[in-house]
């Protein structure tokens, strides 16, 4: 399985602003049951779209002030972000199939 | 004809990894449709996904994260040959045999199967409950009470799982008001004790919820005297639902016996009115609603199916055996 790229409060501007292709960021914790079942299904997704999309992954516990910027209230909230900026935002987990759907707009 | 299967068990939480432990372990290699993940309570590995620590499954002396606890039914079960299947069962037919379980258009059949569905959380029915899920509204204390450091918040419900969020959320929040609408709780003396012990909770009693406002995000919510009519707004920027559960049984609407509040109802154990289908856990149970009663009637169900397929005629046994006997 691949790992998904793990950005921290330094690393989230450069990582998501500088990238020529979709960046999807799982915000996520490691107590947060419903986070733990979504993250394989995201790092399928990962290796299926290799090359459409980068999937990244932010731990609110780590990284505070990137999940505040972005008023997370709520885990697993995923956002797409395309030139640096929020496109879509998906609340709550889901399974492979309706991920894909929701993600389908960029792949 | 296709693989048809001794027993399929649908659902995958404590009552269905049970029954999948004890049907393994007796050679009926049982597959477990296990569900779709979601954030409201008909995930894989059911209700406790949501939870953190559980502290009265015995075996546990110091608790057990109840995602760490599934995560162990699951494994002990796929050790003993469980197969499982990560998706949601769109229909059932139980009119006919093999019993047939599809899951889009794939179809699996079996000779028996192990209801294990569950129950989720309960919704107000609010227009904007919707729309504020995840900006506030929420239905996973354990997900998201981390988000509402420093405010104030409302748990609605008077049972132990309202108890139990809100005096999880006081380990984030500054105050947490619980709305009832009763002026007593149901919940269990214990957790009732330690709610009345807690500086940062405070009570709303004879109240509901009848309204949610905040544009983007949760405000206030507005809050109805159940005696008195009069309504007002308690400003509160988090809103965590514990007002009970609904079974999932739709799937099984007009093909098993369920009650008027759609629980499936079970005799001589864990029969359902369909021969050969059986019920296991909170899906036919709405007095207990416990992992070890789950887990216990999953036992039942595994036990109750396996003499059931035993004393059914084998197609192989009717060809085989003389017409005169």
């Amino acid at each position: 399985m691949a790992q998904l790229e793990v950005l921290t409060d330094t690393t989230f501007d450069e990582a998501v602003g500088a990238s020529d292709l979709p960046v999807v960021v799982d915000f996520w914790a490691e107590w947060c049951g419903p986070c733990r079942m979504v993250a394989p299904v995201l790092e399928q997704i990962a290796i299926e779209h290799a090359g459409k999309l980068r999937m990244a992954k932010v731990n609110v516990d780590d990284a505070p002030s990137v999940a505040r910027r972005y008023d997370i209230m709520s885990i697993p909230t995923l956002i797409v972000f395309k030139d640096g900026v929020a496109k879509k935002r998906i609340v709550g987990a889901k399974g492979k199939g309706q991920m894909v759907d929701l993600l389908a707009e960029f792949l | 004809m296709s693989d048809v299967r001794d027993v399929i068990i649908v659902g995958s939480g404590p009552a269905g990894l049970t029954a999948a432990i004890y049907t393994a372990r007796a050679n009926l290699r049982p597959l477990v449709i296990e569900g779709e993940l979601s954030s409201t309570g008909d995930q894989p590995g059911g209700q406790l996904m949501l939870t953190t620590e559980v502290e009265n499954y015995p075996g546990f002396v110091d608790g057990i994260q109840g995602p760490d606890l599934m995560g162990s039914f699951r494994a002990q079960a796929a050790w003993f040959g469980a197969e499982y299947v990560t998706e949601k069962v769109t229909r059932v037919d139980f009119s006919s045999r093999p019993f047939v379980v599809e899951v889009g258009t794939t179809q699996y059949r079996a000779r028996s199967i192990i209801v294990s569905t569950g129950a989720r959380a309960k919704m107000i029915g609010l227009d904007d409950e919707r729309r504020l899920l995840g900006y506030g509204v929420s239905t996973c204390a354990t997900c998201d009470g981390f988000f509402f450091k420093e405010t104030d918040i409302a748990v609605v419900g008077g049972g132990d799982s309202a108890l139990e969020e809100a005096i999880f959320l006081t380990k984030f929040a500054d105050k947490v008001t619980v709305v009832h609408r009763r002026d007593a709780l149901r919940a269990s003396k214990i957790m009732q004790e330690r709610a009345f012990k807690n500086d940062k909770i405070e009570f709303l009693w004879n109240s509901e919820v009848v309204g949610l406002e905040g544009d983007k995000a949760l405000t206030g919510a507005l809050v109805r005297n159940v005696h008195t009519g009069e309504t007002s707004t308690l400003a509160v920027s988090g809103l965590f639902v514990a007002i009970g559960h609904v079974p999932n049984t739709s799937l099984f609407v007009e093909q098993l016996d369920m009650d008027e509040a759609g629980y499936l109802l079970t005799g001589d154990g864990t029969r359902t009115n369909v021969e050969g289908v059986f019920a296991a856990g909170d899906v036919a149970d709405h007095t207990y609603r416990q992992a070890i009663t789950a887990a216990g009637t999953g036992c039942m169900a595994a036990i109750d199916a396996e003499r059931w397929l035993e004393a059914q005629p084998h197609e192989a046994d009717i060809k085989g055996t003389p017409a005169d006997w």
